[in-house]
């Protein structure tokens, strides 16, 4: 079984995000960009499933234009056997996302597509569910346990309730959540040899699928810087400034 | 207890821009092998480094290595770790591919090692002696030797130990009074090793001790040295682990720093005699030991690097969070914003700053002169600059470590707060793998006096061009930077001409002026450095770079700048005391004190 892993170039979790002067987007010129971290945990466990055997590739497909072979090359360190690269010029919308890797899956017969729940920069937490409906394949989002028996795929789900188990017909859309796993630290052989794996690069035309844009980002503000607290003399007051203040009860 | 931020992209922008990390690895004929790769390596190291090992640093302090019937434990969670280092291939970074390594230049690899210092010192000492010990079976150990014990090295199976010192013999080893007897296809050693870094431990199954040791027909003095490879099992005939060699850990020092390195009285030969195997050719133990000094010494010097940027980054954490008067609008005012405090912070910065380039300019000295088939030339630049990165940088990593403590305040004297560990740990830096006098004394003699200043004069004039690449420059820094620096390398030559014509002449004179030439000579290199580093960024900055950032850039900049402005006079006040040839010195007689 083949096994598809998007992985996503998004800043990097510990950078301090800064706004655009016009407010027009996220700055993100000289900042350090990572793989997403959702993608990470994505890669591990699709690395793990090969490791015991379940899986005999693992391949990670990357969407973006030239830079994004840093991310690939992190994948490939990780330990995904090679990699695919569709050449777009700015990041599409999730539908557009989802149709593109609905066409790699296809082409690559992959038996699992395993993806992380959402990416840190744009939180959408949509591609997963929309490429399991343009696939008309099932999906098993939120993952927090995933095991493959026979031509099923059991997956754990973190739901607002508690923990929920369904078995998936492969082939099948998993969603990674943090607690799927802790990805691993890449080894230097493994470093080296990434160089030396293949990297095949397409573009949406190739795939036949258009890119096009249905939403417009108007602006991107930071958030309201956080006001200093005070303290209260009684329970009284505490209750009347919820109130009446904060308008919270 | 403080987090730790590997400085990856400080060492990205060094290697890059002042190294010139490409064109090196093109030299050395490595394809594949570029700056891309390195920041690939850097990044991952950083993560070990910042994940695993520096949370366990504080752990390592207050739980020191235990030592019971002969037999050392060392610290929790330092096997755990250490099988991690493994499993990961660090060990393998710079080795040679026969034997199981990645061969990636020696600078990467220091680039790569500070981390792991700063991180965790006590640890990283482990590793660090097992590439010494695997420097020497590379350059002398004959070819069964080394199939022997080379893979299981470079692969971590086993660590390694250096084994010099004894109660009669420090710094001066020609006192060695190791025995070593023959005994068929191998000798039997006898005698006892004081202050054996990592001698014994449980994280390997086995341990390979270096031992310098006197066969029977030695010479007296350094020229009857021999060096002997004693394992803790000895191999059977598979190349595995055996029989129990007679060679103990017979205590443990209680010490002011590095608790979680264990530094082992090794006896040797107690009952039957341990059992040994000739490195090379016989009485050539200390030669053979100095191939590997260069490698041996930086790497202490980059461990006071590694805990200098630990003690900066903790000392900038805290002065942030620390609150201490009020500004006039009445909110309260972090000491950060304190003259005072953001001088400490400078001096630290653009001190580590300059270190790391030193650190890194000095270990690719050793690639370029491989990649030159080791020409005299390139080598003896290398050379020169090893006695500096050990003896300046150590000594300056006291400096920068107390500053830590002094941010602090009170708070840095209180042992939780974790300021003083990294005190306490850089205290050994310039004590072991010869003292800071040892090294005042190996560059004054050895690598300056010895070729009548030649290797001197030619990194002088390397330093002149700098100085005047400075001031030709349109940018006002740059020209500033380049007077300042231009006078310090005058007084330099000035320095080194009264040095040559004096010394000959006075017997003492070269010891009692050596601990000022080491000082200046080290503020003079950070000096270079920094002002390259300047170089480097209005270039990039006219260039409207996009790797680095604005930034980043900006910040570089300022540390050379107060580099030039604070901390280059040093070296005009070293050279100064050395030429003045203080009279008193000679004039207080011994039995005066």
């Amino acid at each position: 079984m083949k096994i598809l892993v998007p992985v996503k170039r998004v800043i990097d979790y510990n950078v301090k995000v800064r706004i655009k002067q016009d407010c027009s987007d996220v700055d993100l010129s000289n900042t350090k960009m990572s793989i997403n971290p959702f993608c990470e945990i994505a890669v591990e466990e699709a690395l793990r499933l090969k490791e015991a055997g379940t899986a005999s590739e693992v391949i990670a497909v990357c969407i973006g234009p030239k830079i994004v072979k840093e991310q690939i090359l992190a994948a490939l360190a990780m330990g995904a056997d090679r990699a695919i690269r569709i050449d777009v010029e700015e990041q599409p919308e999730p539908l557009v996302i989802a149709r593109l890797l609905a066409k790699v899956a296809e082409q690559e017969d992959a038996g699992l597509i395993m993806m992380g729940k959402q990416a840190i920069d744009s939180d959408n937490n949509q591609v997963g569910q929309m490429l399991a409906g343009i696939m008309g394949r099932p999906q098993g989002t939120f993952a927090s346990v995933v095991k493959i028996e026979g031509d099923e795929a059991l997956v754990t789900r973190e739901v607002d309730g508690g923990l929920q188990t369904v078995a998936l017909k492969l082939p099948a859309i998993v969603t990674a959540d943090l607690r799927l796993n802790e990805p691993r630290f890449t080894k230097l052989p493994d470093i080296m040899k990434a160089k030396r794996k293949p990297i095949a690069e397409t573009t949406a035309a190739d795939l036949g699928v258009e890119v096009t844009s249905t939403q417009q980002q108007l602006s991107v503000a930071a958030p309201a810087t956080r006001q200093a607290g005070i303290k209260v003399a009684s329970v009284d007051e505490l209750v009347d400034k919820l109130k009446n203040e904060a308008k919270v009860i | 207890m403080s987090q730790y931020h590997p400085p990856v992209l400080d060492a990205k922008f060094i290697l890059d821009q002042l190294i010139g990390f490409d064109g090196l690895c093109e030299k050395l004929q490595l394809e594949d092998i570029n700056i891309d790769l390195a920041d690939a390596v850097l990044e991952e190291a950083g993560k070990l480094s910042s994940e695993v090992f520096a949370p366990l640093n504080w752990d390592t302090d207050q739980n020191p290595a235990q030592w019971a019937d002969n037999s050392v434990t060392q610290s929790p969670g330092l096997k755990e770790a250490y099988q991690q280092f493994v499993d990961n291939g660090w060990s393998t970074l710079t080795a040679p591919e026969e034997f199981g390594g990645q061969n990636l230049p020696q600078v990467l690899g220091t680039a790569v090692s500070e981390m792991w210092q700063a991180s965790n010192m006590a640890f990283a000492l482990c590793p660090l002696l097992s590439i010494g010990s695997v420097e020497a079976l590379l350059a002398h150990g004959s070819d069964e030797l080394k199939a022997l014990y080379l893979p299981r090295l470079i692969a971590g199976e086993w660590t390694g130990t250096m084994n010099l010192t004894e109660p009669g013999a420090g710094s001066d080893l020609a006192a060695v009074s190791t025995t070593a007897t023959p005994d068929g296809d191998h000798y039997r050693i006898k005698g006892q090793k004081i202050f054996i870094t990592w001698g014994d431990h449980q994280m390997t199954p086995n341990i390979v001790h270096l031992v310098l040791a006197r066969l029977p027909d030695a010479p007296p003095g350094v020229k009857g040295i021999s060096l002997f490879i004693v394992p803790k099992f000895v191999l059977d005939e598979n190349g595995e682990p055996g029989e129990r060699n007679d060679v103990y850990p017979i205590s443990i020092e209680h010490k002011l720093g590095i608790h979680g390195s264990p530094t082992c009285t090794m006896a040797f030969g107690d009952n039957e005699g341990a059992i040994g195997y000739l490195v090379g050719e016989p009485h050539k133990g200390l030669p053979y030991m100095f191939t590997m000094m260069n490698h041996a010494r930086q790497g202490v010097g980059v461990q006071g690097l590694g805990i200098s940027d630990r003690a900066y980054q903790q000392a900038v954490q805290y002065a942030r969070e620390r609150v201490q008067g009020k500004n006039k609008d009445g909110s309260k005012k972090p000491i950060i914003e304190y003259p005072d405090v953001r001088r400490m912070l400078l001096t630290m910065r653009s001190g580590v700053e300059a270190m790391r380039a030193l650190a890194l300019e000095a270990s690719a000295a050793l690639d370029f002169a491989h990649a030159d088939n080791n020409s005299k030339e390139k080598y003896a630049r290398l050379e020169l600059f090893t006695p500096i990165v050990k003896g300046w940088m150590t000594e300056f990593a006291q400096e920068l470590t107390s500053l830590n403590i002094q941010v602090h305040g009170g708070m840095g004297y209180v042992e939780e707060t974790g300021a003083a560990q990294h005190f306490r740990d850089a205290r050994i830096l310039p004590i072991y793998e010869g003292t800071t006098a040892i090294q005042a004394l190996d560059l004054i003699g050895r690598k300056v006096l010895m070729d009548g200043g030649v290797a001197l004069e030619s990194l002088l004039s390397d330093m002149a061009a700098t100085a005047n690449e400075l001031s030709a420059s349109s940018n006002a820094d740059a020209q500033a930077f380049g007077a300042s620096f231009a006078q310090a390398v005058d007084k330099a030559r000035a320095a080194k001409e009264w040095l040559l014509t004096n010394a000959p002449s006075e017997k003492e004179l070269s010891q009692a002026v050596c601990f000022d030439m080491l000082m200046a000579m080290g503020y003079l290199c950070g000096g270079w450095m920094q002002g390259r580093t300047l170089l480097a960024v209005i270039a990039l900055t006219d260039a409207n770079d996009d790797v680095y950032g604005e930034e980043f850039l900006a910040k570089k900049r300022i540390s050379a700048m107060y580099y030039s402005q604070c901390l280059l006079p040093r070296a005009l006040h070293h050279f100064g005391v050395m030429v003045q040839n203080p009279q008193a010195l000679y004039e207080f007689a011994v039995d005066q004190f």
